[in-house]
């Protein structure tokens, strides 16, 4: 067992706990997006961040990744994280603003504003969807491809993958795009993912903003196609 | 080539070089490095060759061609031993007339170097100011030897440490010489390179360790390692094969960018060298040693520069820093403990143990030992590589040993440590280069590149270049390093076209400081230095791009105009170029452009012999 | 076939049925015992059709074990593979710290104008392919632009013409060459 210190907080976990697992147990609340129980830990987000070490020292780490260390002091919520914690959200909204998730968590912390030029990416890449396919699925139908601002995710050649046995997990674990991304013909869609939510994607404005990890969707770029025919 | 296979059999072998002792034949040195390559070595190394043979001069004069001697600006250059005579700025008609003075002992005094400032000729390589004033440990070693052929390093003393320290049998002995010496690493950051080596010998030797050469020298304008490489690379072959001695290692592995072919060729060479001869491999030189080094090759990314992102890349995957720790010492390359040294580092073991600790800690300063080479570049006088002591004030490598500006403009900043680092201003000069101050003002030492920057300089365009460099070369898993420096690229090209507001340069700095907090790795960590750094020392420039919209460097295309001046004598030089037909004008007489169809492209301005064309 | 096998397809240079599945088996052979061993497979693939083709990757795929979405991933994280057919041509200008406070922006910008084509693009001949690099590690005689190996140094925007000229008429074998 390994004996640390969050928020003050005397706590002894098992070695090889991460301090995001120290502190909920603790019942400490960290914001995550990227990290996911069933997944191994990722830190791509960086909302988790939280403080380690003390004076000139103390840096931010984040807490989904960073081992539980004996004798560690951590800080889950001092102006350093909050105010890092602050500027993330910041940048989400501006980068995703239709996600009700990374809407919550703006609104949470207090975000009145967002200082960015607005962009609709939606992606965040978290990489939920590819480490769900790889580690839950087995199937590895969908990767990171590309690095820096060209970073994406989806399949090799953007072409439906021959792995893909369209389970739709990817999709599930969506934290930028649950409750979208709906297809009315399920049979026809290349990911289920959708079938069971309403209202479908297709009756949604802006239409094309949807985004289906899966993309390109077959049947949605068939009708896409059709819609653009029948204008 | 003979196997050796034991400590006697090489010295027996090495002393056969050394009594044998060529009687002094004059030699004429030619570097041909990648710089040199570029300025056309090749053509003259053939013509020397022909004229040697044409002449019949095969036994007054021999030929050695080289890596690279540092002073690039002045390449194709040649050096003739014994003297140490300098012939700068050769050319196919001149090299014929240098072999044959060579071979009959003159001295052409009207090739030489002239001082730019007195106009006398410095016949001597060591009367140049731009070498006198170096100490030149690492790359005066490249100018002896020939970096195809063992022989060549052996005859100048090379793998005799290593002997040395196989013969004496103790490995400790090594990391504490290396920890004595007080090296630290030349890649960047500056860790002690002992405590690094007592750490991976501290490791449990199961399955064996990894040793690691990064010479994926990534940050631009930096080279001194593809130098080393190509003028030297058995220097780092035995710094590594010494330091698997007294860590224990078993592996090594090079990995070198694959934008350097020539150095990569040379270390293909001189590793097959070093194999055959019983260097490397199983039982070296029939100890009970073995250590096998690979050679693996970059494919072009920054981040891998980075210990994790390398170690990813070396295993075949993408260059994505992890967390640490576990820290590589503790699970490298497959999982297996490993250390990484850069270059040049590595380029310092064969001398520290050649020539003993306490010899290379009187060099340099306390916790800032032995020499630095710095890659000299930008808008500089004397272009090249330098060697200096740890400690030495930058003003003296910039203006004493680089000479001072390349044009009229007075020098304004030196930017060091590449992406990760910083711009220091001219009113720092004083300050002495080690890895403490230059961390204080705000920048790193890095790999050593100083690029030099004049007031035809734009600070807000060198911010945006770094950042536009970063956007791309993050690997883009951090949220907030490929976002982050997105959006400082966004907000600084604003600033650039004259659209930027005070509460934006607000936000630009709030950004940076957060990226620089919330990052995984060193890349993210530092991707905002160039930012805050120029931030801290020229925010008046940024200002006034804000406010004024105006860009005093006359970079910023948006907030310049071409015009042409009253010393225009109307040659047409500039009206015949320009793609877009902006330029009109009688002959004889001054010329205008037309704004409007001006694109700034700025060919007029590089065609104009008059300096008539103003930016502004 | 894929649909964007097709597309490949109707490119001029090196379609993906040029591709010869027994090369890249031997390619991935060579490599057996390196480390790292796919960036040099993908290397030495890049070096005998000029880009990493579909197919291509597709065999390394099958005989390495390894999963496409690996081997395209690292494709597309190192600047140098390429997976889109490249010109006869390919000029590199480098955009090292030191070439970009000499210039070297403009010097991009001209060759853009003269060929008609974006950064990262390919003239519609497939005579040339334009692309950046960081830094060649040429810094004192930068700008420095090196097409197909040859480097010319110095080049500000009004040379840029002629190295086009040169590069059409193809460069000498030798390393060198002065704008």
């Amino acid at each position: 067992m390994i004996e640390l210190t969050i928020n003050g907080v005397l706590v002894s976990v098992e070695k090889g706990a991460t301090i995001l697992e120290a502190a909920e147990f603790l019942g400490f609340p960290i914001p995550t997006l990227c990290h996911m129980e069933g997944l191994s830990p990722y830190g791509a987000c960086r909302l988790c961040v939280v403080e380690i070490g003390e004076g000139p020292k103390a840096k931010l780490v984040s807490s989904c990744t960073y081992p539980a260390e004996a004798g560690l002091k951590v800080r889950t919520a001092s102006t350093r994280v909050l105010r890092t914690r602050r500027m993330i959200l910041e940048l989400l909204l501006a980068s995703c603003p239709q996600s009700k998730i990374i809407q919550d968590l703006a609104s949470a912390h207090g975000i009145r504003r967002q200082r960015f030029k607005q962009e609709y990416e939606d992606c965040i890449l978290c990489g939920r969807c590819v480490r769900m396919c790889e580690e839950q699925m087995m199937a590895k139908a969908i990767g990171f491809r590309g690095r820096g601002e060209k970073r994406s995710i989806g399949t090799p050649f953007d072409v439906q993958s021959d792995v893909c046995r369209l389970c739709g997990g990817c999709m599930y674990v969506c934290p930028a795009c649950q409750l979208r991304c709906t297809y009315t013909e399920p049979e026809k869609a290349i990911c289920g993912g959708c079938a069971n939510l309403s209202p479908p994607c297709i009756e949604k404005d802006p239409y094309d903003d949807m985004l289906c990890y899966m993309s390109p969707c077959v049947a949605c770029e068939i009708t896409k196609t059709e819609m653009k025919i029948g204008v | 080539m003979i196997q050796l296979k034991s400590i006697e059999s090489f010295k027996i072998y090495r002393s056969q070089f050394l009594t044998k002792n060529t009687p002094s034949i004059p030699t004429v040195v030619i570097p041909a490095g990648t710089c040199a390559q570029a300025g056309g070595v090749n053509e003259l190394i053939g013509l020397a060759e022909n004229r040697i043979l044409s002449s019949g001069l095969s036994g007054k004069v021999r030929l050695r061609i080289t890596g690279c001697h540092g002073f690039c600006e002045m390449e194709p250059s040649v050096l003739i031993e014994p003297e140490g005579t300098f012939y700068p700025k050769v050319t196919p008609k001149t090299i014929g007339m240098i072999v044959e003075a060579v071979a009959a002992g003159e001295l052409l005094t009207d090739l030489l170097y002239r001082d730019p400032n007195t106009g006398l000729p410095a016949p001597r390589q060591k009367d140049l100011p731009f070498f006198s004033k170096q100490l030149r440990n690492i790359i005066a070693r490249c100018e002896k030897i020939d970096p195809t052929s063992l022989e060549s390093y052996l005859e100048n003393g090379g793998y005799a440490p290593l002997a040395g320290v196989m013969e004496r049998n103790d490995s400790r002995w090594v990391v504490e010489e290396i920890k004595k010496s007080g090296l630290r690493g030349r890649g960047g950051a500056g860790f002690p390179t002992g405590l690094k080596w007592e750490l991976l010998a501290n490791q449990k030797n199961g399955a064996g360790k990894f040793l690691v050469c990064n010479a994926d020298e990534g940050d631009p304008g930096a080279y001194m390692d593809r130098s080393v490489l190509e003028g030297n690379p058995h220097s780092i072959i035995e710094g590594m094969i010494i330091g698997a001695f007294g860590t224990g290692a078993t592996e090594g592995v090079i990995y070198v960018r694959n934008e350097y072919p020539l150095a990569i060729k040379h270390l293909h060479i001189a590793l097959r060298q070093a194999r055959e001869m019983g260097f490397l491999g199983e039982n070296i030189l029939g100890c009970d040693f073995s250590f096998h080094i690979e050679l693996v090759r970059g494919a072009g990314a920054f981040v891998c520069g980075e210990e994790t992102a390398l170690i990813r890349s070396i295993e075949g995957k993408m260059g994505e820093p992890r967390q640490r720790p576990p820290f590589p010492i503790q699970k490298g390359i497959e999982g297996k403990p490993t250390a990484i040294n850069n270059v040049e580092t590595w380029a310092n073991i064969p001398i520290i143990i050649g020539e003993g600790a306490d010899t290379f800690a009187q060099v340099g300063t306390k916790n800032n030992s032995g020499t630095k080479i710095f890659s000299l570049v930008g808008k500089i006088r004397n272009t090249g590589l330098v060697e200096v002591p740890m400690g030495i004030a930058i003003r003296d490598i910039i203006y004493d040993i680089g000479g001072g500006p390349s044009g009229k403009t007075p020098i304004k900043a030196v930017q060091t440590g590449g992406p990760s680092g910083g711009c220091i201003p001219a009113v720092l000069f004083d300050l002495p280069i080690d890895y403490d101050s230059l961390a204080e003002a705000g920048s790193i030492m890095g790999s050593g590149g100083m690029i030099v920057m004049d007031e035809n300089t734009c600070m807000v365009d060198v911010a945006k270049y770094f950042m536009g460099f970063l956007k791309e070369e993050s690997c883009g898993k951090c949220f907030t390093c490929r976002k982050g420096t997105q959006r400082m690229y966004e907000i600084l090209d604003a600033i650039s076209r004259g659209e930027g507001t005070l509460e934006q340069l607000d936000l630009l700095e709030e950004l940076a400081w957060v990226v620089k907090d919330s990052t995984m790795c060193g890349l993210g960590q530092t991707a905002p230095n160039p930012v805050l750094s120029t931030l801290r020392y020229f925010r008046d420039e940024f200002v006034e791009h804000i406010v004024d919209h105006r860009c005093r460097a006359g970079v910023c295309k948006e907030l310049i105009t071409y015009s042409i001046e009253d010393n225009c004598n109307g040659c047409g030089a500039c009206l015949r170029i320009c793609p877009e037909n902006a330029i009109s004008g009688e002959k004889k007489e001054r010329h205008v452009i037309d704004s409007d169809r001006c694109v700034k492209c700025g060919v007029c301005k590089s065609v104009c012999q008059y300096d008539a064309i103003k930016v502004a | 076939m894929t649909q964007s096998t097709t597309q490949l397809m109707n490119l001029p240079s090196c379609p993906n049925d040029a591709v010869d599945v027994h090369v890249i088996q031997r390619i991935v052979e060579e490599h057996n015992q390196t480390r790292g061993a796919l960036i040099a497979v993908l290397e030495d693939i890049q070096a005998e059709y000029g880009y990493l083709p579909e197919t291509a990757l597709r065999t390394v795929a099958e005989a390495t074990g390894r999963s496409l979405v690996d081997i395209y991933g690292v494709a597309t994280f190192y600047r140098s593979f390429s997976l889109q057919p490249r010109g006869k041509s390919l000029i590199s200008v480098c955009l090292g710290t030191a070439c970009h406070v000499r210039g070297a922006p403009m010097v991009v910008e001209e060759f853009e104008r003269q060929l008609g084509i974006r950064v990262g693009e390919t003239t519609s001949d497939m005579a040339f392919s334009l692309e950046t690099v960081n830094c060649l590690g040429a810094c004192a005689l930068g700008p420095i632009v090196a097409v197909d190996g040859h480097y010319f140094s110095k080049v500000d925007p009004a040379k840029v013409k002629s190295i086009i000229r040169k590069a059409r008429l193809g460069l000498s074998p030798v390393e060198e060459s002065v704008a």
